[in-house]
């Protein structure tokens, strides 16, 4: 119950940091843009970076560092498939897919949870996300539990 | 006060009104879908028709009587003789599996019923679903509450439809078509909603639709088709990306799960699209995000430069991957699609089926009769406010009707877009005409002139520089356009009602015909002859027939078969062909070697059935050709001038054939002496019968459509059988042959 209470509360205000955010870039990276000859990637790379950092709520951060996280291991299954072979396949490719799938479902979290989205999902609450997510991600573990034999 | 609550209660009468009247719409939709399927089962009797069924029969019976575990790895050591099938990892078990439910589901409620009545009305029964879903979709299409309606009524009755579902039709297209439209309507739903469990719930079905049929391939490529033409047009949004990849992730897991699809999803060719776009939709959403934070043209470009280059990459790495062989090309049937020519040249088994010629353009009309001329209306709607499941829509018709030219069989895919696309061009044109009350003129001038004020204003000078007031007022044109309309509409039902009633609801195991007084006289050389199998050969007496007659010998007879229908082994199918096509010399060896205790060869001279042995004889010589093109040779059984004859004409390689004896063995007794008439192939016969020596007629059904032979035993004394045989006739030469024939030196 609390947890739920915190989420709906929190909600507004991400979307009010995010909202402000957004203006923000926009008039800092107009500039940007204007000395665009003299940028470089470095520089690119900076401005990204800082703006991912700076402009990015602590859930979206949380969500990206599991991002990152299934990433990894899906790397690491991919490296160890292709230097120890891939004999058991079904199993390679229910470890493998599950990680695809788990990173795929998380992007659709982050996207819809994000708030510069709502507009694209009048019908998809941040609750209703993570419901949907969570249903999907039990249906994604099941079939690879299956499949893994 | 009451005004207000008086309109509040007509409004919610007429709103519960409406649901109401589209539930009983509904209802008598799905009734009349039912209905319209039964006229085999009412005329005949209920049972399974066609070839293939009689498989999926007999496996769902063995799924009841042994549980589901057992079926899912069932070894079948009755068919394919000498080397069995593993017939839980080579079929769809979507369909025996859904029956076996409803079988069980029926027992629990007190409801015991056989299951052979479950799966001969399974058909009609999805049928009426798949109404229903087309009215899902078609809701999703249009807001007009009677496009759905209208395409529902379509689907329920449509023969194109209904071909391939009348009751006794237990194919796995009875659920399949349900399962597509119902698919297809998640989709929608999903990429409309943006909606994850919407695109769970797409997956789940779409996994269940691969269970059923190996049609899923064509969802499975239009899917992505759709995000394509979608990104291309520019129209990527987060609601596409959730959509896609939700369903991709989960129904590529689904699928994966089906014993029969195992590793295909990312191993053959028909697949890769999906996995591509996957992977490019995971670009273009990353792209984005990069630009809705920086900006600045020349990144733009770069970054449409790297999505477009990406997108080159992969796919030339698929080439790549395709043609070091990681990724299996295209198989045949699904090839076949592309190039028309290659099946009738390279895979003769292919082409030897009837389901796969090109469709001919009065089975357009013959199947869908008045849709067939609004389907480009309604594509031309969804153009006109092209959103995205316009798009779909769009997609789904150009490689439905493609498809549908190539492949009669395809028909079948391509009715429920007609159906849906006929549905909102007809509830278009009903929206405009049958509003009872015509707009009132100063209305519409002012609705109309209201946006330009200026002209307004103008407009006040000459009469005839006034805008026309537009709208339909004269009640007679409206009077017309939908009378008109409701006599197409009663006409497409007669039509339906027609077809379904002459053309489709023929079962192919009895067969009807009529006598001079209009009574009904029934050939069942059919089953009178897979009964006598049944009741007078052994347990396990191996039955030799054309591959066409394998699954009902092993439902009907029960008996082992060397081939049937599932044409898994065309080197086994070959062998079966060399046997019916060479000589006897060279072909009792075969047989004695696959362990042949009877042959099986349908025959229709004495009745004129078209569809027997002698006339699907040139494929079983072309398929066996296939394999020992030195032993059998086409050319041979062509006469000098290039006909294939059966009478006195006919080359010696075809009488000597042993389909040819099979056929015409003691056929000439049955008429006068020089009269044996052939009444399909329409040529007077030999005066001399053919000769049998390694085979003995065991059994002719009574209008000489199924002849069964047995196989001869060596002979006691170690004589070859013709030798044997000779004898037995009594062909001695008059004269002893005092001269010594050439000995060979006996070797011990």
């Amino acid at each position: 119950m609390a947890p739920k209470k915190n989420a709906r509360e929190s909600t507004p205000s991400a979307a009010s940091t995010t909202n402000a955010s957004t203006t923000t870039t926009t008039s800092g990276s107009a500039p940007a843009a204007s000395v665009k000859a003299a940028t470089t990637w470095d520089d690119i790379l900076h401005n990204f970076c800082q703006h991912y950092l700076k402009q990015t709520p602590q859930r979206i951060k949380l969500i990206d560092a599991f991002l990152l996280f299934l990433a990894v291991v899906g790397a690491l299954q991919f490296i160890y498939c292709v230097v120890a072979g891939n004999y058991p396949f079904n199993a390679f490719l229910a470890g493998f897919c599950a990680t695809v799938g788990q990173f795929v479902l998380t992007v659709s979290l982050r996207i819809q949870t994000t708030a510069s989205n709502k507009s694209d999902f009048p019908a998809v609450s941040p609750e209703r996300a993570f419901a949907d997510f969570v249903v999907c991600s039990l249906i994604l573990q099941f079939f690879c539990v299956n499949f893994i034999n | 006060m009451t005004a207000t609550d008086k309109l509040r209660s007509t409004g919610a009468s007429s709103e519960s009104t409406r649901t109401m009247l589209r539930v009983v719409i509904l209802c008598l939709i799905a009734a009349a879908a039912v209905s319209s399927r039964l006229f085999s089962v009412i005329r005949f009797e209920s049972i399974i028709h066609e070839f293939d069924p009689w498989f999926n029969f007999r496996a769902t019976k063995y799924l009841v009587a042994n549980g589901f575990y057992k079926f899912w790895d069932w070894f079948d050591d009755r068919t394919w003789h000498p080397l069995g099938r593993v017939t839980g990892g080579t079929l769809y078990p979507g369909l025996m599996v859904t029956s076996g439910v409803i079988y069980h589901a029926l027992r629990a409620m007190t409801i015991p019923v056989d299951i052979r009545n479950v799966c001969v009305l399974l058909a009609p029964a999805f049928s009426g679903l798949t109404a229903f879903s087309a009215y899902l979709l078609t809701n999703e299409m249009t807001t007009s509450p009677s496009a759905g309606l209208l395409a529902a009524a379509f689907m329920g009755i449509a023969p194109g439809y209904i071909s391939r579902s009348v009751a006794g039709s237990y194919d796995n297209e009875a659920i399949a078509i349900f399962l597509l439209v119902f698919t297809f309507y998640l989709w929608i739903k999903a990429v409309k909603l943006g909606s994850m469990l919407w695109g769970a719930l797409c997956a789940l079905f779409y996994g269940y639709m691969v269970a059923s049929w190996g049609g899923y391939a064509f969802i499975t490529c239009l899917l992505p088709l759709h995000t394509f033409v979608l990104i291309c047009m520019g129209r990527y949004s987060t609601r596409l990306y959730v959509s896609y990849c939700t369903w991709y992730a989960l129904g590529t897991l689904a699928s994966m799960q089906i014993p029969f699809v195992g590793f295909l999803p990312v191993k053959t060719s028909e697949h890769m699209p999906a996995l591509g776009i996957f992977g490019f939709i995971q670009l273009v959403a990353f792209i984005q995000y990069v630009r809705s934070v920086i900006s600045g043209r020349q990144l733009q470009t770069l970054l449409a430069a790297i999505v477009i280059a990406t997108f080159g990459i992969g796919l030339v790495g698929l080439v790549g991957l395709t043609s070091l062989g990681y990724i299996a090309p295209w198989n045949g049937r699904f090839y076949s699609l592309w190039d028309t020519g290659y099946a009738k040249i390279h895979i003769p088994i292919i082409a030897s089926v009837s389901e796969h010629q090109p469709t001919a353009w009065p089975a357009f009309f013959f199947d869908l009769n008045m849709l067939i001329w609004l389907f480009p209306a309604g594509i031309y709607l969804c153009f006109q406010d092209l959103r995205d499941e316009h798009v779909f829509v769009i997609v789904y018709g150009l490689f439905g009707s493609y498809f549908a030219g190539v492949m009669v069989r395809l028909m079948l895919t391509l009715t429920p877009i007609v159906c849906v696309t006929g549905g909102m061009a007809v509830s278009y044109v009903l929206d405009i005409y049958l509003r009872t009350k015509s707009p009132v003129p100063e209305e519409v001038e002012a609705a109309s002139s209201a946006p330009p004020s200026k002209k307004a204003a103008k407009s006040h000078g000459l009469r005839g520089s006034e805008k026309p007031s537009v709208g339909i007022f004269a009640s007679t044109a409206k009077t017309s356009v939908v009378s008109s309309l409701i006599i197409y509409l009663l006409m497409f039902v007669s039509h339906c009602t027609w077809v379904t009633s002459n053309a489709y609801s023929s079962p192919s195991v009895v067969l009807a015909s009529r006598l001079p007084d209009g009574s009904q006289h029934i050939i069942d050389d059919y089953r009178e002859a897979y009964q006598w199998l049944r009741q007078n050969t052994k347990e396990d007496a191996k039955i030799l027939s054309w591959w066409d007659y394998g699954y009902q010998i092993g439902g009907m007879a029960d008996r082992p078969t060397l081939v049937d229908n599932n044409t898994w082994n065309n080197t086994h199918i070959a062998t079966v062909g060399k046997v019916m096509a060479s000589r006897e010399e060279v072909s009792y060896p075969i047989m004695r070697q696959h362990e042949v205790d009877y042959v099986l060869v349908v025959f229709g001279a004495l009745l004129g059935y078209n569809g027997d042995d002698i006339n699907k004889f040139l494929w079983m010589i072309r398929i066996a050709e296939g394999i020992w093109p030195d032993e059998v040779k086409e050319r041979d059984f062509f006469t000098r001038r290039g006909e294939y004859r059966v009478d006195q004409d006919a080359t010696d390689t075809m009488k000597n054939s042993l389909m040819y004896k099979m056929s015409y063995y003691n056929y000439h007794t049955m008429f006068p002496p020089g009269k044996a008439v052939d009444r399909v192939r329409n040529s007077r016969l030999p005066e001399e019968g053919p000769v049998l020596n390694t085979l003995e007629e065991a059994f002719t059904s009574e209008n000489w459509i199924i002849r069964i032979y047995k196989v001869k035993d060596l002979d006691n004394v170690g004589r070859d059988l013709f030798s044997a045989a000779a004898f037995d006739r009594g062909q001695r030469k008059k004269k002893l042959n005092k001269k010594r024939g050439p000995r060979v030196l006996r070797v011990d």
